[in-house]
């Protein structure tokens, strides 16, 4: 199966980066865009014996390793 | 007085910081890989800065689940003095054993210079050496020293006088200027800015010696 | 297009290359050739010239022709040093090109056995308002940071410049300089027939290939698309590939290594078997790869980066493995040395490559090309605008070339290893030696306005420029390495200045005893037809016997006289106030006098190291008042300055005259100072004092230390610090 965890930092938390593609559009004349917020994506191949098995196992990880949870949220996607 | 340096694949202040040791202290540490299960018997810890697995991830998110780390996180626990400065401040974080996190700086760059920092209070096992308010210039370098914690947090940190150093101006972000700070015990202190750089005033200033002074003095008493 | 056009391979090279074979060479072969005879690797338009240098001194240990020069400093010490440009690749992706130039100019002075102590970086980029500069210096400035702060090497001196001649090719020249133990250098000689051929380091991929074809080339609107032969940098695995090697060259196990830089598999193997006059043999189906499937025509000449080759002793390759597999680097037997003297090359159990090793080496082809003299000289001086003299001082400071650099160097990691004495912001840096009273003093250095204008004069400048920068800091010049960035050499005009930049920078090295140890020739660097000025940039290291003599050296003291060393200024053509003022220069630099350079030079050496003077900075871009604004805004003091004849003010002021430096003197030391000047036949003039605050000249101009600061430092930030 495939996995995909998104991961970008809390709403709270300020995200210069996003903040900086936001006003680099903003220059370019796009007006249009707001709230840009960036973060990563992590893909993967699991073995699992069915999708809740291998969400389980994706959100082990994620909250182990992949996110710091103080400042970022997640997301799973599995195929 | 015993004192260990861990070093991590990338860590390249451990050189740095055992020299720091060996001039204001006297003492040999001892430098161990994250690779040993156990750390020696010590009186102090020491997390270098660096780059441990390349800041790859988070910086210091891989450092922070090294199996060593159980053994550090015990040693805390414990009571065992540690320090981590720069990136052994972010791994600190990240293993949770001091509250908060790092991000990037607010200006998304590299900042390296030398900044003032304010000492928050002198009662303590890092600090004895100083004076409490005392202002002391101590160089940064670092990408992700802009230190966050949410607000009930933060508020905790300063109800419990958790604060060790304050940028005495803005640097990078930091959430009340932040530099450095203690867990709840006092025996763990994370900070930013290096002063293992700053121990002879042939390189600029001397004012970090005392961070070590300060430990030796207490284990001398 | 046939293969070998599309190859770089010209009409003529094709033809010599089929006379070599006798046959017709496979695909991996024309590859090999390809990158073998490029400019980049065979200096093909640069080799008859470059042997002209001054390469020699009884400080040299190594000079041109290994990975980097090295110089003695006693005690059984060495400084292993080299600069090396990155252009293309930087201007095509700035941050991975940039980073990428320092990771490989790293591995060329580790590789010799040296553990580098300090990076040093010459950057320049188009006009300051060109849309492009923003992106390419931001990104540049970044890469440097990036990979230099991972590694852990202090980045403490360099120069950023701007000129409308880079708007289309814009320079990274990267220095490392590196302490080695003077009998433990190791070299690129392979030797011992049978003996392993190791590969160690990151593993192989599909980046960069051509890529020293690329920098081979001239660009056009097309190149940009070239993205994918970019190799990306991983500073992580080069400080695990650093300390892994530094480990094994404490064990006696190493024959002979080389950096995989440019060319990768291909020039490193074919440089180690050259260098000891033997064969290689390479087995591709050991080479470490991140791809599937790569073929043996991709492994040869892949640019991946972060990789080394070594010949080991046979008895001691479980011992290397052990080393590598601690720090977690891939270590692989790729093949032996054989008798042959070629190069045979398998994959798959089939001979992809056979080649004679001369072929691709002493061989290659050699071009000594056609130069034209144009002369552009005798352009009278501009007249410079009416503008008043404070204005003008506020104007040159608030100028692209001459205003403060910070917003640079503040991303550059300075402290780390925790010996850096001075850095960036003066004349270049000063990192101790651990654990002795000695320092290395280090400076990057030219001025492509002076080249462009006369190629030789620019060029003994530029030479003459980094050694009184060195002295500046109190260090005996000791040697050079350089990066020669031109246009098209097949333009007689560009080869013709070539030529005159190599005899200027023999000139100078061989008068102030500052050989050429180590360096690399950029060529086509041009943009749909324009060339930049001609950079030949040099850097330099000097050697500082006792730190003691800095003590007190370098801070001013209000009350101190200022002085200046050699002779009053005048020569305002070709300067930077003419640039600034009228938005060009004309053709006539400030001509150079070596014999008097080296005299007044020695002078203010001894005037340091006798500690008479407090502080000390050379004279150059902008004149004397640059210099002196430069030295009261990094202690925050004032200067009252005295000007004679108000006539002269100008010239005095803003003149580029060469070989001159600044000092401060505490009244008590002015007559020993003299005495010793006048015996050593050193001219000098009185200027003025240290005040603690405000520039003041001759009472009637007054300019405060806010004003000089914000027209310093606000430049880059106005335009950086603007998120777009």
């Amino acid at each position: 199966m495939k996995a995909i965890v998104y991961i970008r930092l809390k709403t709270e938390v300020l995200d210069p980066q996003g903040q900086a593609i936001e006003s680099a559009l903003k220059n370019l004349g796009e007006s249009t865009i707001n709230n840009i917020r960036q973060g990563k994506l992590i893909e993967m191949d699991i073995e699992a014996k069915n999708i809740k098995d291998a969400e389980e196992k994706i959100e082990k990880i994620t909250k182990s390793l992949l996110a710091n949870t103080v400042i970022e949220e997640y997301s799973i996607e599995i195929s | 007085m015993n004192v260990t340096i861990i070093r991590f694949p990338g860590t390249n202040c451990d050189l740095d910081t055992a020299n720091a040791v060996k001039k204001v202290l006297g003492i040999e540490p001892k430098i161990i890989s994250c690779k040993e299960n156990k750390i020696p018997k010590s009186d102090l810890i020491i997390i270098p800065g660096g780059f441990s697995y390349g800041d790859y991830l988070r910086s210091g998110a891989i450092a922070a689940r090294e199996p060593i780390m159980d053994d550090l996180e015990l040693k805390g626990n414990q009571g065992v003095y540690i320090i981590g400065i720069c990136n052994g401040f972010q791994i600190l974080t990240e293993r949770k054993l001091l509250p908060g996190s790092l991000l990037k700086n607010s200006s998304l760059k590299f900042i390296s210079k030398n900044v003032e920092l304010k000492i928050t209070r002198n009662d303590t096992y890092f600090t004895s050496k100083y004076q409490t308010n005392e202002i002391v210039n101590i160089p940064i370098a670092h990408h992700d020293g802009n230190f966050f914690a949410d607000q009930d947090t933060l508020d905790s940190i300063e109800a419990n006088n958790q604060v060790a150093f304050r940028y005495l101006n803005p640097v990078n972000g930091s959430l009340n200027n932040i530099a450095g700070l203690y867990n709840k015990n006092l025996n763990i202190l994370g900070l930013m800015p290096h002063p293992e750089r700053a121990v002879d005033i042939r390189t600029g200033t001397k004012d970090g010696s005392r961070v070590f002074e300060s430990a030796l003095n207490f284990y001398s008493t | 297009m046939d293969i070998y056009e599309s190859h770089s391979i010209n009409k003529e090279e094709k033809e010599l290359l089929l006379n070599y074979l006798g046959r017709d060479p496979s695909h991996t072969e024309i590859g090999i050739f390809s990158v073998m005879w490029s400019e980049h690797c065979s200096y093909k338009s640069s080799r008859h010239w470059l042997k002209k240098l001054h390469t020699k001194g009884k400080q040299v240990i190594q000079g041109p022709g290994e990975n980097a020069g090295v110089v003695d400093i006693g005690d059984n010490q060495a400084i292993i040093f080299k600069m090396e440009s990155h252009n293309h690749p930087s201007f095509i992706e700035p941050y991975q090109g940039a980073a990428t130039g320092v990771g490989g100019i790293m591995r060329d002075v580790f590789t010799m056995g040296a553990r580098p102590i300090a990076l040093l970086n010459s950057i320049r980029f188009g006009e300051f308002t060109h849309p492009k500069t923003k992106f390419l210096l931001s990104g540049v400035v970044a890469g440097i940071g990036g990979y230099g702060n991972c590694v852990g090497i202090p980045t403490i001196a360099g120069e950023t410049g701007f000129d409308s001649s880079y708007n289309g090719n814009n320079l990274v020249n990267a220095m490392c300089v590196g302490l080695a133990t003077k009998d433990k250098i190791f070299y690129s000689k392979a030797s011992g027939i049978g003996n392993p051929v190791v590969y160690v380091g990151a593993k192989t991929g599909r980046d960069g290939i051509h890529g020293a074809t690329m920098a081979s080339g001239e660009f056009d609107d097309e190149s940009e698309k070239n993205r994918p032969t970019v190799q990306v940098g991983d500073p992580y695995a080069e400080k695990l590939l650093l300390e892994a090697c530094l480990e094994l060259m404490q064990k006696d196990a190493i024959i002979s290594i080389q950096d995989m830089g440019a060319a990768g598999l291909t020039s490193s193997s074919v440089e180690m078997a050259d260098k000891g006059k033997v064969g290689i043999e390479l087995n591709l189906n050991n080479i470490p790869t991140r791809q599937q499937n790569l073929t043996a025509y991709e492994m040869m000449l892949s640019e991946s980066q972060e990789r080394m080759l070594m010949v080991l002793k046979p008895e001691k390759t479980e011992i290397a493995k052990e080393v590598f597999k601690k720090w977690g680097v891939d270590f692989a037997i790729v093949g032996k040395i054989t008798e042959t003297n070629n190069i045979v090359v398998s994959h798959n159990g089939i001979i992809e490559a056979d080649i004679p090793i001369k072929f691709l080496t002493d061989n290659a082809p050699m071009y000594k090309r056609k130069k034209i003299n144009k002369n552009k000289r005798n352009q009278k001086s501009q007249p410079i605008p009416s503008i008043k003299t404070k204005d003008a001082i506020l104007k040159l400071l608030n100028s692209p070339n001459l205003c403060s650099k910070k917003w640079v160097w503040e991303q550059y990691d300075r402290t780390i290893m925790a010996n850096t004495l001075n850095d960036a912001g003066r004349d270049g840096g000063i990192v101790r030696i651990e654990n002795t009273e000695k320092a290395i003093a280090m400076s990057c250095d030219v001025n492509p306005r002076y080249c462009h204008a006369d190629a030789k004069i620019g060029a003994m400048q530029a030479v003459a420029e980094c050694w009184r920068n060195i002295i500046s800091m109190g260090a005996k010049p000791l040697a050079i390495t350089n990066c020669l960035n031109f246009g098209n050499p097949e333009k007689p005009e560009i080869m013709n200045d070539f030529v005159e930049t190599i005899e200027g920078i023999r000139d100078a090295s061989i008068v102030l005893d500052f050989p050429v140890v180590s360096g690399n020739v950029s060529l086509y660097n041009e943009t749909n037809g324009v060339a930049i000025k001609n950079t030949p940039t040099i850097g330099g290291v000097g050697l500082i016997e006792s730190i003691g003599v800095l003590d007190n050296f370098g801070p001013l003291n209000i009350g101190d006289s200022i002085y200046m060393i050699g002779k009053k200024g005048s020569h305002l053509s070709c300067s930077s106030l003419e640039e600034v003022c009228n938005g060009k220069s004309s053709i006539n630099p400030p001509e150079i006098d070596l014999n008097q350079e080296k005299l007044n030079g020695t002078g203010v050496l001894e005037l340091i190291q006798e500690r008479i003077i407090t502080s000390c900075h050379d004279i150059s871009d902008g004149g004397m008042i640059v210099a002196i604004c430069e030295m009261i805004m990094m202690d925050n003091r004032g200067a009252a300055i005295n000007i004679v004849d108000d006539t002269k003010m100008i010239g005095e002021l803003f003149g580029e005259d060469q070989s001159r430096y600044i000092i401060t003197i505490p009244p008590e030391r002015e007559s020993i100072f003299e005495k010793k000047m006048k015996k050593l036949g050193v001219k000098y003039e009185l200027i003025g004092c240290i005040t603690s605050s405000q520039l003041k000249i001759n009472d009637s101009i007054v300019i405060s230390n806010n004003e000089i600061r914000d027209a310093y430092e606000s430049l880059i930030p106005s335009i950086m610090n603007n998120r777009a």
